[in-house]
């Protein structure tokens, strides 16, 4: 393959075709085992020329990236979903599976394969070299987190290990930008493909995992020492006393800032939404496509961007506990509570989230990987009461009950009204995971697995990274179906026109629909539920 | 781990992962599931013959983490009890005669 080396005009736009060389970039995917480090991994290779979507068809996240080698060509990046295997057992193993071995029509096969392992765990993860190198596809082994093994006092002999896989290796930290170079070269190499010494019979699991002992041994691996760090951190956050202690000011501290600390901020952005529409409204002339614009487009889209301060604060507590490795112990805390319901630990701060608002919550719902328990989450967060409802509520009671003292001077009948409320959401969310849980989202009896990562600092460029992806993710809904849904609301609030003029409400299409649902469905029930947040 | 002499031999006893308590540990016999969920278990490191040893836990001891293979993973009751182990030591063997 001919390089451009004394070409200055064929830069990062492959345009100018070369012989053999394709013209479109090359596509390569980003495979590994979960908690391998192969986000981290990503972020540092594409840094913000990233894309977030969704697989077709499936609730799948689909991360592409372009990452620019030194000479400036661009190589396209998919980071697929965590593997164990290529015997996928979920939706998103079973994505990576499709895409690694070219059977997903919307995304082309990968020309290579970038294989990320934890280095200070090799002879686990060792064992999922054996089918990606039997793919045949070119591939660069990955050992991450370099610094740790070296730390900890761990060894590997990465051309004894090149040598048994027949596939280059690269020592990594994707965290601290070590190795990187190497990953550039390979990107940049002709990229054989992989010719392995040897390779295990796929099927057999403990087969794989000998030949994975086997090949370590012949590179001298050495296993690092456990981390200290994080025994000494779980001693306390996993302490039958002060681990639930931990956990309730970790829960108390989430819940608060997206109640609270946000809420300035959200008031500051409506009050920007009300000014530039009134702006807006003052310098259109009067017609119905400023009424379109001002009241239809502006303020529906705006009564939702209004959510992204909430978005974000959660967004980077989950970043920092997930990173951290906390999320995963909250999750082992939580864990027996939510299976009495039929979920798992990992619903519980998604639920939570969901008594400040929906939106976030169903959002942050991406943490849990069994397809079923995401889908049973999603549903009943609504159920939770979030904080928009919370002054319909108040107003409702004060219309309708006197405030009577019923437990004495501790509680009166508007704040028992008002507990009920949230005690009727929380219920109905219970009763309503159940039946989900046991009917139509079953999990079978697949087994719950919990792998608990070691600590490690978050770093910012991951955290800010990830915020950036999911503002821009919201930014692009509420730009796209919202902004259509809102155009549609207007539309059927002013037709049919009264003499050129938008009717009155109750005779416009969208009243005439809202008193025919409401005279069908039980009245109690569409007054209640009408308002979400 | 207060047990000394590498050659003396230890009782066996066959048990399942739930009787351990935390610090100790056993050697993985064979797992009672359905083939696919066995070999899950096995991609994270539960091979017959493994050493695994018991980790802390939620509290109420549901789920706990065990140490397998270089990582930790927490697996329920439900699952623990269906993972047969032989105790390495004899010093607590709760539920087998």
């Amino acid at each position: 393959m001919s390089e451009c080396g004394d070409c200055h005009d064929c830069g990062a736009a492959a345009v100018v075709e070369f012989p053999g060389a394709p013209a479109s970039p090359k596509i390569v995917a980003l495979a590994g085992p979960p908690n391998s480090g192969k986000t981290t991994l990503f972020n540092r290779l594409t840094g913000l020329r990233q894309k977030v979507a969704n697989f077709p068809g499936v609730t799948v996240e689909q991360h592409t990236g372009i990452a620019e080698l030194p000479d400036g060509r661009a190589v396209g990046i998919i980071d697929l979903p965590g593997l164990y295997s290529l015997s996928p057992q979920s939706e998103d193993e079973q994505v990576a599976h499709d895409v690694l071995t070219g059977e997903r029509r919307d995304t082309p096969r990968p020309e290579a394969i970038l294989l990320v392992l934890d280095s200070t765990n090799l002879n686990r993860h060792l064992m999922l070299a054996a089918p990606i190198l039997a793919l045949g596809v070119p591939t660069l082994i990955i050992l991450n987190m370099a610094d740790d093994l070296r730390n900890r006092g761990g060894h590997v002999d990465t051309r004894q290990l090149s040598a048994q896989l027949g596939a280059p290796v690269a020592l990594v930290s994707a965290r601290q930008g070590e190795g990187i170079d190497e990953v550039f070269e390979f990107l940049a190499s002709a990229m054989p493909a992989p010719a392995p010494q040897e390779l295990p019979v796929l099927h057999d699991v403990p087969k794989c995992r000998e030949w994975a002992g086997r090949v370590g041994r012949r590179a001298s691996y050495r296993p690092p020492v456990p981390p200290k760090w994080t025994r000494r951190l779980d001693s306390v956050f996993l302490h039958p006393v002060a681990g639930p202690l931990v956990f309730a000011v970790v829960v108390v501290a989430v819940f608060q800032t997206i109640f609270t600390a946000a809420v300035p901020l959200m008031d500051g952005l409506r009050w920007l939404f009300e000014v530039s529409g009134k702006w807006v409204a003052a310098t259109l002339p009067d017609s119905i496509f400023r009424s379109l614009l001002v009241e239809g487009v502006w303020s529906g889209v705006g009564s939702v961007v209004v959510f992204l301060p909430q978005v974000l604060f959660l967004f980077l507590f989950i970043g920092i506990l997930e990173d951290s490795g906390y999320l995963a112990r909250a999750a082992l805390i939580a864990d027996r509570t939510m299976a009495r319901v039929g979920l798992q630990g990992k619903s519980f701060i998604p639920l939570l989230s969901a008594y400040a608002c929906a939106v976030p919550a169903i959002l942050s719902t991406r943490t849990i990987e069994n397809k079923r328990d995401r889908f049973a989450t999603i549903l009943i967060a609504p159920f939770m009461t979030c904080s928009a409802r919370l002054p319909v509520y108040t107003l409702i009671i004060a219309a309708f009950l006197p405030n009577r003292p019923v437990l004495g001077p501790f509680l009166g009948a508007r704040a028992a009204a008002l507990l009920g409320l949230y005690l009727l959401g929380f219920l109905a969310a219970v009763a309503t995971a159940r039946v989900l849980k046991s009917s139509i989202l079953k999990s079978g009896h697949t087994p719950f697995l919990l792998e608990m990562p070691s600590y490690r600092w978050p770093t910012v460029r991951s955290i800010g990274l990830r915020l950036f992806d999911r503002a821009k993710v919201f930014l692009r809904r509420a730009g796209t179906v919202i902004l259509l849904v809102t155009v549609v609301l207007w539309i059927m609030a002013h037709l049919p026109p009264v003499n050129g003029k938008a009717p009155s409400i109750q005779d416009s299409l969208a009243g005439t629909v809202g008193r025919t649902s409401s005279r069908s469905s039980s009245r109690s029930v569409s007054t209640g539920k009408s308002e979400s947040g | 781990m207060q047990l000394s002499g590498n050659n003396v031999p230890l009782k066996t006893s066959f048990t399942t992962l739930v009787d351990l308590r935390r610090g100790d540990a056993a050697t993985l016999d064979h797992i009672d599931l359905p083939g696919k969920d066995a070999r899950r278990l096995m991609e994270l490191g539960f091979l017959p013959g493994v050493r695994i040893t018991a980790g802390h836990s939620a509290p109420g001891g549901d789920p706990r983490v065990f140490q397998v293979d270089g990582s930790e993973i927490a697996l329920r009751r439900e699952t623990a009890r269906r993972l047969k182990v032989r105790l390495d030591k004899t010093r607590q063997a709760p539920g087998m005669p």
